[in-house]
């Protein structure tokens, strides 16, 4: 609090200088493990994007739905049709308030192209419980590039706060 | 009643310019002491309101309890992060910045009128605020209002006035350094503190101004004047005021726990070098932090956002570990010149534990740095943030710094503040030495129910989580524990606001007679100037605690930093 000493620019103690280099080594192993982590490991955040508009996108997740679909189901009493899209294909999840639009089924170990975008506003793609949150922004077309690891039915909560019926919110992927 | 301190002028002819503090021989400023009242008074009152919307909301989310309804909860969650993470923090630094630029200074404040337009429109612009929150349910938008979620013109017009007073309040900041320097009111370079303030109000600026490019646009797009607003670019701009605005918080406590170290232990600085080049890489780096929340949005790049989360390569966060040695340092050194130099940790158990200064600052750097600083290095790393993102482990996050820390240490430093400043004797002194610790438990077990929530997927801003149908029953255990941390975080913060009131309403007028509160009659920080450059190099004095202290933290990081990579290596692929 009070004005230091005329000339303050000292050197560093010894204790001072083995923490500042133990912790910028740290630094640079935590700069280090994104990049490695990269290249190597297979949870990845995508970039793949595309610009869109609702008009746009929803037109894609008819024709897909129409397609493929291969039956219904209900949640919180509203019924969804069943999507089966072939391995290695486009599939898509539309996200409008407050609705993950349509069911998906995926096969275990298969690669999909998994498109997420919005009719309205932002919403929070959160699938359970495997626990992989994105982003889902109006206008962008999101495309991640997913594998299923397991079987079952897993549930996708809203975590973006899309107005008062935000918690109703709920989808659902089914993995054979 | 006793007399108080006569005043005197800085120029010959004007009256009541500033009086001498008897306890820390400071010049102060009347035009500061007034200013800094009606902030810190502004502040508490947003804190109230705050903190009851926290009390409601915590209540229902608690599922056990579950008490408001959905359109309740949503608002008051609204009401709690306009009012906590802007306006109680930011007109407490307020406060801090016109104490920092004039009576640190021995200065004159050579904008005052400027300053109260500046606070004038934080006023109106904070009461506005919560007032078309709680009338309208068309603002019930989040403090965040994510384009193209759409509020009211009277909402984004109460940010703009906020932001705009905030602005002109931190421009007098900067008008009363150079006035002071010209006017050679200090010799050499500035205190320690003031150049840590200065940080802060260099980032608060340019926080500012990115506040103004989200939100301006945001106010003609609601009232029709622009067609449409990219949700995208609102994201980035939004967030390059909402994160930095943390870090304003992040510098601004930093220079209040190194004023409470001088003011309870009387530490001088280990190495003034030192501190100052982490308040510079403050400076450098925190503007990246916007980042951290556009992690899994779309279209950026993987290069874009591992190099801006990282804040180049963690220097910031680099800037942090130094405080974390550098104040623990200069703490248990200024313990052992005293004589309490038995082993590692016999500086510790000696220390002034009922001193809610010195309480309150090592609970603020314990939750700030071990709750708060690791979760929020891993949450901002860029593949683990998928597992994060808008789950309750990000309140869980920042409640651990800026509940735990940031406002912990401002309540802290207000017990000193009202014998000080406001000039009014301190009622209640031993709830003011529990407070901290009330305070402090709460807040840490909100944080840590609020992250083991977020493990199990549960999502914040949640009315209702229940309805997914498949969460874990262990949740509802990890959310009584937030709800019961919550209570007794409220009964801190009613703790708190009541030693406030009491002192000013019933509080005797009078000069301060000592600055410890409870723990002694001697004047820590005039000490602090007669620790000599024997004593603090001296070899039984070094900080052989701190030490060790500092790399038990280091193990706990890598602990919980190597969990969270195999967390996520448990997960579906993707890419």
């Amino acid at each position: 609090m009070l004005a230091p000493e005329k000339i303050w620019w000292k050197p560093l103690g010894r204790m001072e200088k083995t923490w500042l280099t133990v912790a910028l080594v740290w630094c640079i192993f935590l700069t280090v493990m994104m990049p490695l982590w990269y290249y190597m490991g297979k949870q990845n955040v995508p970039t793949e994007t595309y610009r869109t508009t609702p008009t746009q996108f929803n037109e894609k997740v008819t024709a897909f739905v129409e397609q493929y679909k291969i039956g219904e189901d209900t949640i919180n009493g509203i019924t969804l049709p069943v999507v089966e899209a072939p391995a290695g294909s486009d599939v898509y999840i539309r996200a409008s308030t407050w609705q993950w639009y349509p069911i998906l089924q995926l096969r275990k170990g298969e690669t999909y192209r998994l498109h997420l975008s919005s009719m309205d506003l932002g919403h929070g793609f959160s699938l359970q419980p495997v626990n992989i949150n994105l982003q889902v922004v109006p206008d962008y077309d999101y495309v991640a590039t997913i594998v299923p690891t397991a079987t079952g039915e897993f549930t996708i909560v809203c975590n973006e706060f899309c107005s008062l019926g935000h918690h109703t919110m709920i989808g659902k992927i089914i993995v054979k | 009643m006793a007399a108080l301190a006569p005043t005197t002028s800085w120029t010959s002819g004007a009256k009541d310019d500033y009086r001498v503090c008897g306890v820390t021989t400071l010049k102060v400023d009347m035009h500061t002491e007034r200013l800094i009242i009606a902030n810190a008074v502004m502040a508490v009152v947003c804190l109230a309101l705050g903190g009851i919307a926290a009390l409601l909301i915590a209540l229902t989310r608690w599922q056990a309890i579950h008490l408001l309804d959905a359109a309740w909860f949503y608002r008051l969650l609204t009401l709690h992060g306009i009012d906590m993470l802007v306006a109680w923090v930011v007109f407490f630094e307020m406060a801090g910045l016109a104490f920092g630029s004039t009576v640190l200074l021995n200065a004159r404040h050579a904008a005052p009128k400027l300053a109260w337009v500046g606070w004038g429109m934080m006023t109106v612009g904070g009461l506005l605020a919560n007032i078309v929150v709680l009338l309208d349910p068309k603002n019930t938008v989040m403090f965040t209002a994510y384009v193209p979620l759409k509020a009211t013109p009277l909402f984004y017009l109460s940010y703009i006035l906020f932001a705009v007073g905030a602005l002109i309040q931190v421009i007098t900041f900067f008008i009363n350094l150079v006035v002071a320097k010209r006017e050679k009111r200090f010799e050499g370079s500035m205190p320690l503190v003031v150049f840590g303030l200065m940080s802060a109000a260099i980032i608060a600026t340019f926080t500012l101004l990115e506040g103004a490019a989200a939100i301006v646009p945001a106010f003609f797009w609601s009232l029709g004047a622009l067609e449409s607003y990219d949700p995208g670019i609102y994201r980035n701009f939004f967030w390059g005021f909402g994160h930095p605005a943390q870090q304003v918080n992040l510098a601004a406590m930093v220079s209040v726990w190194y004023m409470l170290a001088q003011m309870t232990v009387g530490i001088r600085p280990v190495n003034e070098k030192f501190s100052r080049l982490a308040f510079i890489l403050y400076l450098f780096f925190i503007n990246l932090g916007s980042a951290h929340h556009l992690l899994v949005d779309p279209g950026l790049s993987f290069a874009w956002k591992a190099v801006n989360t990282s804040y180049a390569m963690y220097l910031a966060v680099l800037g942090s570990m130094m405080h974390a040695f550098s104040i623990p340092a200069a703490i248990e050194i200024a313990m052992r010149v005293k004589g309490h130099n038995k082993g590692l940790f016999g500086w510790l158990r000696n220390a002034p534990w009922n001193e809610p200064g010195f309480s309150g600052l090592v609970l603020s750097m314990i939750i700030f740095g071990w709750i708060g600083g690791v979760t929020g290095v891993t949450i901002g790393t860029e593949q683990i943030n998928m597992l994060v993102h808008n789950t309750m482990r990000l309140p869980g996050h920042f409640h651990a710094t800026v509940v735990g820390g940031t406002t912990l240490a401002f309540m802290a430093f207000t017990y000193y503040v009202i014998p000080l400043i406001f000039r009014k004797e301190l009622k209640l002194k031993k709830w003011a030495s529990w407070q901290p610790y009330v305070y402090a438990v709460g807040t840490a077990l909100v944080s840590l129910g609020m992250i083991t929530s977020g493990l199990q997927g549960v999502a914040r801003r949640n009315w209702d989580i229940t309805f997914a149908g498949v969460v874990p029953g262990t949740i509802d255990m990890t959310l009584a524990i937030f709800g019961i941390g919550a209570l007794i975080s409220v009964i801190g913060g009613i703790m708190y606001i009541t030693v406030v009131l009491v002192s000013i309403f019933t509080g005797e007028r009078k000069e301060a007679a000592g600055l410890l509160l409870v723990s002694g009659t001697n004047n820590p920080l005039l000490e602090s100037t007669q620790l000599t450059e024997e004593q603090m190099e001296s070899k039984q004095n070094q900080p052989r605690g701190t030490f060790v202290l500092v790399f038990a933290f280091l193990v706990w990081f890598a602990v919980y930093y190597l969990t969270n990579w195999w967390l996520l290596g448990r997960t579906w692929f993707i890419r």
